[in-house]
This record gives C-alpha cells, sequence and structure tokens, in this order.
C-alpha cells in the first residue's frame, strides 16, 4: 500500500469510514500505543505525580491521547478530520478535542502547554493538498505557534515517517528555525520494519538538559559514528548509513568479497529475517569454466 | 469542551493582534464528572488567565468563582473544588467562541469548536 500522504489529502482520506477502519483495527491500536508510550517517554516529564496539560497533535481518534489519560495527564487534542473526531467522541476520550489545521498555525495561548506529542502526522505538513498550501509556510506557521505555546523547557516529541531525507531534513530545519533544540532519535536503526523516528523537540536554548536521549535497539558499532557526541550543529542528528550513497561504497574488480557477504548476512539476521548458516561454500569463487 | 481548554485558545486569525479570550456563546452546557485532583490545579493555576476563567464561567452560567484570586486561596479547599468544577467539570457542548476583534465566529458542534481558518485568514 502506497503512504496515506500521497492518496489524499488528510481530512478527506481520513473519512467516516477510513477512520472506523483505522480505530477498529487492534493491529493500528496497538502500534499508536506502543508509539505514544515511547513518546510520552521521551517527554521525560518530571516525575512527581502531577497532571500535566499536553497537547496531542493529529490526535485523530484519540488512540494517542489515551495513553496520556492513562497516565493521569490532561490533553487537548487536534485534529483536522472530522470523521476521526467523531470517532473519538464515541470512545469517549478523556481530552478536549479540537478541529483545526496544524499547518495554520496552533492558536493557543503563550507558555501554557507543559509538552506536546504528535504521532504519525507532522509528516502531512510537507504535501500542499491545496493551491493556497505552501507547505514551508505552513511548517513555519506550525512550528512558530508550537514554539510560543511550549512553556519554557517543555520538550515536544513527534513521531514522523518521512518520505525522504530531504523531508525530514526539511522538518527539522524548520524546527531549528523556530528556536528549538533538539534531534531525531530512531529506534531500531537498522530494522525496516520497526523502525521509528522521533523528533524529539525542547523549548529554549541547548543546554545538558536538553541533550536527545538514547534510541532503543541501537547497535555500538553501525551508529556511533553518525551519532558521535561531538560538537557541530548536527550533532544530534542520527543519520543512519541506510540512506547514505551507495554507489560510493568500495567497488573494486574483485567484487565484495567474503568479508561483506558475512555482514550482510549479520545484518540480515539481526532483523530477523531467515538466513542460510555461513559456510565453507559462503561467496565461494566459481570455477573459471563458468 | 472544557473552560481549561478554553482558556488556553485564542482566535489566529492573520492581523489578529489580541485574539483572547474568546467570547463563548453558550447554546448547551454539560457538566461530566472528573476526579478531583488538587495538584493539577495548583500546577495550572499560575498559567491560567483568570479574568477570562471567570467571564467564561458566567459565560456558562457558573458564578461560584470569585473575581480576584491569588496563589493563597490555592489553600482552601473551599475555592480548589469550585476552581475544578469550572475549569474541568463544565463542558460547552453547542454554541460558538467569537473573536474578541474581528467579531468571526467558531462554531462548537457535539464539543468539538472549529477553528479551521479560511484561506483569506491564513
Amino acid at each position: 500500500m502506497s503512504r496515506p500522504e500521497i492518496q489524499a489529502p488528510p481530512e478527506i482520506f481520513y473519512n467516516d469510514e477510513e477512520a472506523r477502519k483505522y480505530t477498529s483495527s487492534s493491529r493500528i491500536i496497538d502500534i499508536q500505543a506502543k508509539l505514544s508510550e515511547r513518546a510520552l517517554e521521551l517527554l521525560s516529564l518530571p516525575n512527581d505525580g502531577v497532571p500535566r496539560l499536553l497537547l496531542d497533535i493529529g490526535c485523530g481518534s484519540g488512540l494517542s491521547g489515551e495513553t496520556l489519560s492513562e497516565n493521569g495527564h490532561q490533553w487537548i487534542g487536534l485534529d483536522i478530520s472530522e470523521s476521526m473526531l467523531n470517532v473519538a467522541l464515541e470512545r469517549e476520550v478523556e481530552g478536549d478535542l479540537m478541529l483545526g489545521d496544524m499547518g495554520q498555525g496552533l492558536g493557543i495561548r503563550p507558555g501554557v502547554i507543559d509538552g506536546a506529542i504528535s504521532i504519525s502526522a507532522v509528516q502531512w505538513l510537507c504535501n500542499a493538498d491545496k493551491s493556497s498550501h505552501e507547505p514551508r509556510l505552513r511548517l513555519k506557521a506550525f512550528f512558530g505557534s508550537l514554539y510560543r505555546c511550549l512553556a519554557r523547557g517543555a520538550r515536544a516529541v513527534f513521531q514522523v515517517y518521512p518520505e525522504s531525507l530531504a523531508q525530514r531534513e526539511l522538518i527539522l530545519g524548520f524546527a531549528m528555525r523556530a528556536g528549538f533544540a533538539g534531534g531525531v532519535v530512531v529506534d531500531y536503526p537498522h530494522s525496516t520494519k520497526m523502525r521509528k523516528e522521533y523528533l524529539v523537540l525542547t523549548c529554549g536554548p541547548p543546554s545538558l538538559s536538553t541533550a536527545t536521549p538514547k534510541a532503543k535497539g541501537e547497535d555500538e558499532e553501525s551508529c556511533s559514528e553518525d551519532e558521535s557526541s561531538g560538537d557541530g550543529e548536527n550533532q544530534t542528528v542520527c543519520i543512519s548509513d541506510r540512506h547514505r550513497p551507495r554507489k560510493k561504497q568500495r567497488i573494486t574488480k574483485k567484487g565484495k568479497g567474503r568479508e561483506w557477504v558475512l555482514k550482510k548476512k549479520e545484518q540480515l539476521r539481526k532483523k530477523g529475517n531467515a538466513v542460510p548458516a555461513d559456510t565453507k561454500y559462503t561467496a565461494r569463487k566459481r570455477k573459471a569454466r563458468f | 469542551m472544557r473552560l481549561l481548554t478554553h482558556n488556553m485558545l485564542s482566535s489566529n486569525i492573520k492581523g489578529v493582534t489580541n485574539g483572547f479570550p474568546l467570547l463563548i456563546e453558550a447554546e448547551k452546557v454539560l457538566e461530566k464528572p472528573v476526579d478531583f485532583n488538587p495538584d493539577f490545579l495548583r500546577n495550572m493555576f499560575p498559567k491560567i488567565d483568570w479574568k477570562a476563567l471567570v467571564g467564561a464561567a458566567k459565560a456558562v452560567g457558573y458564578g461560584e468563582l470569585p473575581d480576584a484570586a491569588d496563589s493563597a486561596m490555592l489553600d482552601s479547599d473551599d475555592f480548589l473544588r469550585h476552581l475544578h468544577h469550572a475549569l474541568l467539570q463544565l463542558h460547552l457542548e453547542e454554541g460558538a467562541l467569537v473573536c474578541p476583534e474581528t467579531g468571526r465566529r467558531f462554531p462548537v458542534n457535539k464539543g468539538i469548536p472549529n477553528m479551521l481558518l479560511h484561506e483569506d485568514e491564513v
């Protein structure tokens, strides 16, 4: 299935039927709950048992909000699809719902929100669904208004499915321009299925406390080079090696060799694929008569 | 929509400098019980615009809140109960929010305010 973003605008794609499908699939409910739990964890709210006022951007049918309620927080949900909000009403979610477009800015008073989460929503901003839409302006309006409404030191965690490296850089670039500090946390960077990206943004200037949290399921060897906690602007941005241009990796006349094959097989094993065992025949050269 | 949310919302129309507080036109108001949590109220209190909250509470027909409040009153259980009721238990179910500067109406249906702007308002 192709991504929903390229099929139709959100308020049209998530019609009554799609909204119901979305919320009756136990698989989606499970995934959403896991994503929002991880997002809440990344928010790292002070652990003092006091409920906070959180914002759920693109709350949809309130699946992510339910996780917030379970943890005792009050939340305000924003979504552009009326059908999704109707499903949320039926499910009697505890938070308040609002019909709105995040690309138009949030319309919330400055400095009042203790944290914001958004599950699989921000990438929609990169689409121009109407002739009046200009993704750059919409991203700017969104991050600008979000920065204003968050309390100082508050965090915003967005789980995103960027289409490409360029799209991720675009989103991150506008977040930085709005004044946010932070970067991308990639959970399970080696797996295509389990790989999840979170934008972790902190309101306020960069400091020790705003350091990006550690990702899950990350291998020291393969990600350490990208995440070398050195200095420079991109210090917290973990760009996984799978987006590197492949061609530039050494291609010699000798071929890739046994070591390369073994490495690849090991990578596939880590992902959980069924891979034949390594034997003496692995990557052995054929005889000359072929 | 609870008054807590109303207290945070402001009009987002292009060119509006003072879009807060939105005026409430109430047609139907509901009360839904919510667990009382004094910690949340104490934490929220500094962020609440009191004048707007009193105005909003009056607009939905709740007049128990004092006209002025300071943080010393947070020790009084009575005050906290009233605040809790106003902030979390009163729901604006049907009606509208009106931008104080332009008079633009944002309709509220089934408790959901429609804050979508027209293209010329962005």
